[in-house]
């Protein structure tokens, strides 16, 4: 496939290659979804996954932790590298390489029965990580920070994760993902459930994260893209039609394809 | 025919008539038992013992046995019905086997509770050497509740939204403790609840306690697993067997306490539940 | 202090995540050893008692009298009395379940609905002790006077009011059933012109058909398991007969019989009790199959 055309050839920067698919499929039961993806996601930036409904976006992140296999009648095939270890490898423990590889999820999902704090630690506690109070209380603030919400909810700590607005909730589950630690952090159409207001603040947050993280963004709305994303790949029906840096791409895209979703003629 | 009017309004008027007839019977229980009581209910009678004399005779006995039973039978049913619960919930994949073991359940709680007292009397009373005791009688009826503690469970387990345990696997969380830390925290009101219940309907039965020979004249309170013991329908049942006609004072007045202690139990399950629903704000 | 494994990313689920699964696995299983349990034990002893007493025994008398010297093991007499008991409550409890179901369900008002559902509740959770000591001391003598030659234990006063008692199940589950009716059928009879109460009779209640089945079904398999009731107003008199103003005995009520003497272990008197249990398992089996298939059809919303 011409995608080769706007990757760099693997071999010359396969050390700053943090994921690496190759030839993923998935299903969902006898539908194929994903039919052979294989793209080179850089370190440390925002990578966009953009597409029309049901074209596998979402599909496709959620192969990049294994929360794919996890709904009844799913599986995938094929091989996702993360810093050179393929992730589909039979002995690895799917649990561990999700510490790694953090997600977002659409609609923000706070524990009900957490407070803040506690949300923000809950992959810890979840982990069966043990600590005491100083190192808990360093985690919690620089999560808290990194996720910017650290000033709003630094008094109110003890409040329950739902008591906050829903552009709060998301930057919580922002924080509750980066106290992990993880090299890569994949959001699911992070903003699509919030107001406009809400989501520019986390477009914002975006911008600094990426300098640590390795980011795959998956959004419906190309706007996003453009605003966020240092390079971008268009889905469609369960294939990779192009995949290179955002501007290029949204100006001169090589494929007539995507040049009619990006123009609005179709999705 | 159909379409007369007034057709309609008689057989509204019908369809009314057939729902009340029963909730008026049910009233009218209700008295009766509560007026035939009456000179029986006092606080001597709560705390006295069984006597031949039906003036004289108490139900403390039969409410320890009915108490002790209810606490057995909890902490024996809800371990397992819980843990059965989260199985067929959480792990098991769609399967014949699965299939057959939610046949299976389904069925169990239609059995007749009669059929457990048999089970109960060869498995716990003879084949285990158990005899008539508090333990044998508890497990009886945690066999006889586990179905209802295990499709409430279910139920309150199917009530947490899928997405927060999306959210704990995505935390790199193992399963057991994604369910041990977040689906059952959430979960609690509706498995207590479900408990509580089952514990409800285990104190008014008396068939089973019958078949794996419970006594039903004690006169002393259990004082450990192996006792012997009696329990509040059992002292009933035997009341109402007496031809005297005093006996069947006393049986209504140990009804009137058994329903009593049912609402209150009841009672117990709202306020419960409401308590531990707020601490889940969804 | 973050958990990242030392070993990367290759380690199995830990020991404790497998043990887990395999406690609960097993608990789930329990079910099935429940099942097999009782029906271990009911036909070891069942087969003990036919090897003393041949099966033709059982089916060629009129009489039960296992209990007394001279031994008859003809089952018909329980059988009847369980039958005619249960054929009373039915009686009682499917009309009136039914019309109360058709008003819950098409006249009430959303608010009727939410106060009744929960007094059904109720109705359906009171020990059936009490329902027995109701039958005895209030509806048998006041029968008594209405119709003479009524013997204070019969088969009439406890079938009355097991029906009361079976009425929820019937009424709550046909009422799910008539509920589940699709409001467009509701409307396509309508606009045909019909009346609300040919809608009712001609559209709605034979769509849904297989629901009220399953529910009578069920309350039919309650029926016949139920014990206090008739232990305590029915009598004890095992009678081939279908006249409800004579003591009878229902299987139940035998199994209680026994259960209060003293039986010893391995006695034939002890083991036909199993063999009586036996023949109510099946019984119910039966009806609880066939009851939990037919409402599985219409549950899912087929009709």
């Amino acid at each position: 496939m011409s995608i080769m055309e706007h990757i760099e050839p693997r071999t010359a920067v396969a050390e700053s290659n943090r994921i690496e698919t190759l030839n993923l499929h998935a299903w969902f039961g006898s539908f194929e979804v994903l039919k052979g993806i294989s793209m080179a996601i850089p370190s440390n930036g925002v990578t966009a996954v953009i597409g029309p409904s049901g074209c596998g976006k979402s599909t496709f992140i959620r192969c990049l932790n294994r929360m794919h296999e996890v709904v009844p009648n799913a599986r995938a095939t094929g091989q996702v590298f993360l810093d050179g270890s393929d992730l589909y490898d039979p002995s690895v423990n799917p649990a561990q390489l999700r510490r790694r590889v953090g997600m977002v999820f659409q609609k923000p999902n706070p524990f009900p029965t957490m407070s803040i704090r506690e949300n923000v630690l809950a992959g810890l506690r979840l982990n069966g990580a043990r600590s005491h109070a100083g190192e808990s209380e360093a985690v919690v603030e620089r999560s808290l920070r990194q996720a910017a919400l650290w000033d709003e909810v630094k008094d109110i700590q003890e409040r329950p994760g739902t008591s906050l607005s829903g552009g709060q909730q998301q930057r919580l589950c922002i924080a509750r993902c980066l106290a992990m630690e993880p090299e890569v952090v994949l959001m699911d159409e992070p903003t699509s459930a919030l107001d406009p207001i809400a989501t520019s603040r986390i477009e914002e947050l975006l911008h600094e994260l990426k300098r640590r993280y390795t980011i795959v963004l998956v959004t419906h709305n190309m706007q996003q893209a453009a605003r966020v994303a240092d390079r971008t790949a268009f889905f469609y029906i369960g294939e990779l039609i192009e995949y290179g840096i955002t501007k290029e791409v949204f100006t001169t895209p090589a494929k007539k394809q995507t040049e009619d979703y990006i123009t609005g003629r179709f999705g | 025919m159909l379409n007369r009017p007034g057709a309609e309004a008689l057989f509204r008027a019908l369809c009314l008539v057939a729902l009340t007839i029963p909730l008026a019977m049910l009233l009218v229980l209700l008295f009766h038992t509560f007026s035939e009581a009456y000179p029986r209910i006092s606080w001597e009678f709560i705390i006295g013992y069984p006597s031949r004399k039906p003036a004289l005779a108490g139900l403390l006995p039969a409410l320890a046995g009915s108490f002790y039973l209810m606490i057995l039978t909890g902490l024996m049913a809800l371990p397992i019905g819980l843990a059965a619960a989260l199985y067929l919930e959480e792990y098991a994949a769609p399967s014949a086997l699965t299939r057959i073991i939610e046949v299976n359940i389904n069925n169990l709680a239609g059995v007749p509770s009669i059929i457990y007292g048999l089970l109960g009397l060869e498995l716990f009373v003879r084949a285990m050497s158990l005899e008539r005791s508090l333990v044998a009688g508890a497990a009886t009826l945690a066999l006889l509740v586990l179905p209802m503690v295990i499709i409430t469970s279910r139920e309150a387990l199917r009530s947490v939204p899928f997405s927060y345990r999306e959210a704990a696997l995505a935390l790199g969380a193992e399963k057991w403790r994604t369910l041990l830390r977040v689906v059952l925290p959430m979960s609690l009101p509706g498995i207590l609840t479900g408990l509580i219940l089952a514990m409800a309907r285990a104190i008014g039965e008396t068939a089973p306690l019958i078949t794996i020979g419970a006594l039903t004249y004690i006169a002393f309170l259990p004082d450990s697993l192996q006792s012997p013991f009696t329990a509040l329908p059992l002292q009933i049942f035997n009341w109402v067997s007496r031809p005297q006609a005093e006996f069947q004072v006393n049986a209504a007045a140990g009804i009137v306490v058994l329903v009593v202690l049912l609402m209150a139990l009841n009672g117990l399950a709202i306020w419960l539940r409401a308590r531990l629903q707020r601490r889940v704000y969804w | 202090m973050i958990p990242h494994s030392p070993e990367g990313l290759r380690t199995k689920p830990t020991f404790l995540e497998r043990f887990m699964k395999g406690m609960l696995a097993s608990c789930a299983g329990l079910s099935i050893l429940t099942t097999a349990g009782i029906v271990v034990v009911l036909v070891y002893e069942s087969a003990a008692l036919l090897q003393e007493v041949p099966f033709w025994r059982f089916l060629a008398d009129t009489q039960w009298t296992p209990l007394f010297a001279e031994k008859h093991f003809g089952i018909w007499p329980l059988v009847c009395g369980t039958f005619l008991t249960t054929a009373i409550a039915l009686f009682v409890a499917v009309p009136l379940g039914l019309l109360a179901a058709t008003f819950l369900s098409e006249f009430a008002a959303e608010r009727s609905r939410r106060i009744v559902k929960p007094v059904m509740e109720l109705l359906a959770g009171i020990p059936t002790i009490v329902y027995g000591y109701f039958a005895l001391t209030f509806v048998t003598p006041v029968l008594q006077n209405v119709i003479p030659g009524l013997a204070s234990f019969n088969a009439l006063s406890p079938g009355i009011v097991m029906g009361i008692m079976i009425f929820p199940i019937i009424a709550s589950l046909s009422e799910d059933s008539l509920y589940a009716v699709p409001a467009s059928l509701r409307e396509a009879a309508l606009a045909l012109g019909a009346s609300r109460l040919a809608t009712v009779l001609r559209v709605v209640i034979p769509t849904a058909f297989s629901g009220v089945t399953a529910a009578v079904v069920l309350g039919f398999s309650r029926a016949i398991g139920e014990t206090m009731i008739v232990a305590i107003a029915a009598g004890q008199q095992p009678r081939f007969t279908l006249d409800p103003r004579v003591p009878i005995e229902t299987m139940t009520a035998y199994i209680v019989q026994v259960s209060l003497g003293d039986t010893p272990t391995g006695t034939l008197e002890y083991r036909t009790i199993f063999a009586v249990g036996l023949l109510l398992f099946l019984f119910t089996l039966a009806m609880n199959l066939v009851g939990i298939r037919l409402r599985r059809q219409i549950v899912p919303g087929t009709l």
